[in-house]
């Protein structure tokens, strides 16, 4: 190291966090925007779960109660964005931001500049967005996966809003990507290497290449449609040449691994959690990282699966059923590792634990019907139902929802230094469990039985199960205020925490005192 | 309380009861009432696809009762609370390979019985009845390829039913004014295309849903067994009355089909016959303006909205608008042509001479807009002329 970045980090090695609103805004902190993108994502979910009660409510009964079909449609569109594109992605981007620099033993993120570039897009992509519910012809109405021409020749005028929205939160993503792969393959602490690296980590720069991969897909679709509605181009315009079905191939290619993008990093958070909690290493570390792998790399080569029904030819059909159901395969792996590694440990069951087995349980269920679903034949029936509303909800709300609620019980001691009640924590968790499985259990039988997904009325042979749904979507909503109100009362009074809370968890991070300093490591840890 | 509010909050409660107890009673004949499941439906095709998804469920329950039983065998005994002592193993090649072996025999075994079904689902050849389909925001089109039949097929469930004033009926959106009639024992083929949007097709006790995309054509079919009626919905987000399109399959025996084929023929040639005298007679603007009326709620409300205000911009305001007060046949143009490329559709093929006269005279006249001119249908015929 040479005399000048010497004196440079010496003088950031004694300097705590500016104070006031500027220490927000300019950092370059890879905790406080760490901070910044979980508070961005709370606020998504919050903003995104009301939407979905409005849904939820107007579905209580058949018939038109509360609001009118135009904007029922708007709410499915923006509940379905911003949970994606608010809520769940830039969670992840907050856990990778504050926890890979502290398991790799580095001091911070290797961009942090950047870093702080691609928070601050978010705020700006979100208002353009949530703008559209207030202007001339409403929010975008042609649901998240926003087909053509439905959202071009037909769209309302905001959809140009909603473009350069997504285009934004694609920018802010990429460059999320990078920092997170730029931080693992330069940062790491000497002796650490790849195949010692913690799960969350290995899931997460899998992660950020998939983002690198399909971010910039979605990015030229979305540009498409802008050339198709303003600039008299024909992409997606059977009249003027182009095919509507294009798009649905460049969507889903995009799609498909955005799926993963948000599994991964839950994956690697519940591999980190179980061992602790099972006071047992890892079961199949080895397999873990190339089941990862495999998925990731299998996602390019499923996405025709979510358009059975578009008039693919036999052979189309074949090879993408085929090879959805082989992910069964290395998805199957990484759910037998997890049990195992609970079998035969020494069992607790904290809060981060009950999350993280609920995810184990729920997850597999979504799993065993997207199994049903890959099954094309079957598909004719499933597609377009509550079937698929179902199975989705389970694999993310459950899967990668409950995944980021356990990662932030289980470190949140490490991030503020004190400790959440564990009795509201378990509360909250029953709580969530009890109104999740009430909302979505339902929905698999509504949707067998007939009932199209995005309609904002149905037939009377639903009535009973959308009403379960209603009130377990709202005891499932109520849920998470009280989740805010546990994390603000852990942050202002918690218990102290000492620097390894939990009796098995093991990493880097738990060498660090809590709350953890502001500079992570400023010199790298031994590692044997 | 006032009783309404008793009613509205007993019916619910009372429903919710019986949604318990038919979960409770899963296996009995309690279940068919409400649905709990896929229906089996009424073709080998509908059979097979019924089979492959019981087939897959059991298989995803035998692997779940295995591996959550591990999983809740673990949970229980091997607690610390129970003074377990964690063990130290951490992998075993061995197990490894043969749980990723496993679910791969089980995934061909089960692949082999899917692929025989799809094949049989994609010979669409030696079809004896081909029907155009066609998706319209938000209705569809039938036409009878070689018989000279077509119509469109509206939802007929009353706007009261749906704004809750009027007690809702039993087939509450699953009913349309002019249902699909097809023979039994013949194969069908349906050629599924769509006039703006993409919607999708689906007859769940047929298995079939195909996507109708604008400027393609889907094929699938059917070989109805059993006669019956048919119900099923759009399935693919189409816009604002996405959730008000619903299909009607009505399957008839071959006589009883022959029979209605040659009623429909007879019925058009009367139709036609009407329009003519429609066109032919005299309106006054008093009649022009009551059956003006009655076509603007069945084919313009639905965007335009009854007040005639729309919900701009996209479905534009009638009121004092250039369109209904403007040049009489700028307005005229646009309700039989359309404005490609919007949900303004063509009705120049939906609605007689006489028809488009009386809406448009009506559009020019309420809601304020009272130009006083009074549109007669041979206007509207010198124009289609021109």
């Amino acid at each position: 190291m040479d005399a000048a970045s010497d004196i440079a980090h010496e003088a950031q090695h004694h300097h705590g966090p500016a104070s006031g609103l500027s220490r927000w805004v300019f950092t370059t902190n890879h905790k406080d925007i760490g901070t910044l993108y979980m508070w961005f994502s709370f606020l998504m979910f919050l903003t995104g779960g009301s939407m979905a009660l409005v849904i939820r409510a107007e579905l209580f009964q058949p018939g038109l109660q509360l609001v009118d079909p135009g904007f029922f449609n708007q709410m499915t569109t923006m509940h379905g964005l911003i949970m994606v594109f608010g809520a769940v992605m830039p969670a992840f981007v907050g856990l990778a931001n504050w926890l890979i620099p502290m398991m790799v033993g580095a001091p911070d993120m290797a961009l942090p500049r950047m870093n702080n570039l691609s928070f601050w897009i978010l705020p700006f992509a979100f208002t353009m967005l949530l703008m559209t519910l207030f202007m001339d012809g409403g929010a975008p109405n042609f649901g998240w996966t926003f087909y053509a021409p439905l959202s071009t020749q037909y769209a309302p005028p905001t959809v140009n809003y909603f473009i350069f929205g997504v285009h934004l939160m694609g920018i802010s993503s990429i460059m999320g990507a990078i920092n997170v792969i730029a931080t693992i393959f330069n940062m790491r602490a000497p002796g650490m290497t790849l195949m010692k690296m913690p799960l969350f980590v290995w899931t997460w720069l899998i992660t950020a290449f998939l983002l690198l991969a399909a971010m910039p897909v979605l990015a030229c679709v979305v540009t498409m449609m802008l050339f198709d509605i303003n600039f008299g181009t024909s992409f997606f315009n059977a009249a003027g040449g182009g095919d509507p079905v294009l798009f649905q191939h460049l969507f889903w290619f995009f799609g498909h691994p955005e799926v993963y993008i948000m599994i991964l990093p839950a994956f690697g958070i519940v591999s980190q959690i179980i061992p602790t909690f099972s006071r047992k290493p890892l079961f199949g570390y080895a397999s873990m990282v190339y089941a990862t792998a495999s998925i990731a790399l299998l996602s390019f080569i499923v996405w025709a699966h979510h358009m059975f029904t578009v008039g693919m030819p036999l052979a189309g059909e074949l090879f993408f059923m085929y090879a959805t159901m082989l992910i069964a395969v290395p998805t199957g792996v990484k759910v037998f590792n997890w049990i195992s590694t609970m079998f035969r440990g020494s069992l607790t069951f904290e809060t981060p634990m009950l999350f993280a087995i609920a995810f184990i349980v729920l997850f597999t269920i979504g799993g065993f019907s997207g199994l049903m679903l890959a099954i094309s034949p079957a598909d004719f029936q499933y597609h377009d139902t509550y079937f698929v509303v179902a199975h989705f909800h389970y694999v993310l709300v459950p899967g990668a929802v409950f995944a980021i609620i356990a990662a932030v019980y289980y470190w949140l001691p490490k991030w503020c230094g004190r400790m959440y009640d564990e009795r509201l924590g378990k509360i909250h968790f029953w709580w969530s469990f009890i109104g999740l499985n009430l909302t979505f259990f339902p929905m698999h039988f509504i949707g067998l039985a007939g009932m199209p997904r995005r309609i904002p009325d149905y037939a009377l042979q639903f009535a009973d199960f959308n009403m379960l749904a209603s009130i377990g979507g709202f005891v499932f909503g109520f849920a998470q205020v009280f989740f805010l109100f546990i994390v603000i009362r852990c942050i202002t009074s918690g218990e102290k925490a000492a620097a390894n809370p939990w009796e098995g968890a093991e990493g880097l991070e738990w060498t660090l005192p809590s709350p953890a300093p502001y500079h992570s490591f400023g010199t790298p840890p031994k590692i044997d | 309380m006032d009783t309404s509010v008793c009613r509205w909050l007993n019916a619910p409660l009372s429903r919710l009861l019986q949604a318990a107890l038919v979960l409770s009673l899963l296996p009995q004949d309690a279940a068919a009432e409400i649905p709990l499941n896929m229906p089996v439906g009424v073709t080998d095709i509908s059979r097979s696809v019924y089979d492959l998804h019981m087939t897959i469920f059991w298989i995803c329950v035998a692997i779940a009762v295995v591996v959550f039983g591990v999983m809740f065998w673990s949970i229980i005994h091997h607690r610390k609370s129970k003074g377990a002592k964690a063990a130290h193993f951490h992998e075993n090649t061995v197990v490894e390979i043969i749980w990723t072996l496993i679910p791969m025999a089980i995934l061909i075994a089960m692949a082999i019985p899917a692929t025989a079904t799809l094949v049989k689902m994609y010979d669409t050849s030696d079809a004896e009845v081909d029907i155009q389909v066609t998706g319209y925001q938000w209705k569809w089109h039938y036409k009878y390829l070689d018989q000279d039949v077509e119509f469109f097929s509206n939802l007929s469930t009353p706007r009261e039913q749906i704004e809750n004033t009027a007690e809702k009926s039993e087939h509450y959106l699953l009913e349309v004014d002019n249902a699909l009639v097809i023979p039994t024992g013949k194969k069908v083929r349906f050629l599924i295309t769509s006039n703006d949007v993409i919607h999708s097709w689906w007859v769940p006790h047929l298995a079939v849903k195909k996507d109708a995309i604008p400027g393609f054509i889907n094929e699938s079919w059917a070989i109805v067994n059993e006669p019956g009626v048919y119900r099923g919905q759009c399935a693919e987000l189409c816009g604002k009355d996405h959730g008000f399109m619903p299909i009607v399959v009505d399957a008839r025996s071959p006589e009883d089909y022959q029979q209605w084929l040659l009623a429909k023929q007879e019925e058009k040639e009367q139709q036609a016959q009407q329009a003519a005298a429609a066109t032919a007679r005299t309106w006054t603007h008093e009649e022009l303006m009551a059956e003006g009326e009655k076509v603007y709620a069945r084919a313009c409300a639905a965007c335009h909205q009854p007040s005639g205000a729309g919900m701009p911009p996209v479905f534009p305001s009638l009121i004092k608008s250039p369109i209904t007060t403007g040049d009489i046949n700028a307005h005229i143009d646009i309700v039989v042509r359309g404005k490609p490329g919007t949900a303004m559709q063509a009705f120049g093929n939906q609605l007689t001479p006489a028809e488009v006269a009386a809406v448009v005279t009506y559009e020019r006249n309420a809601w304020g807009n009272d130009t006083g001119d009074t549109v007669t249908p041979t206007d509207v015929q010198e124009h289609n002329a021109q």
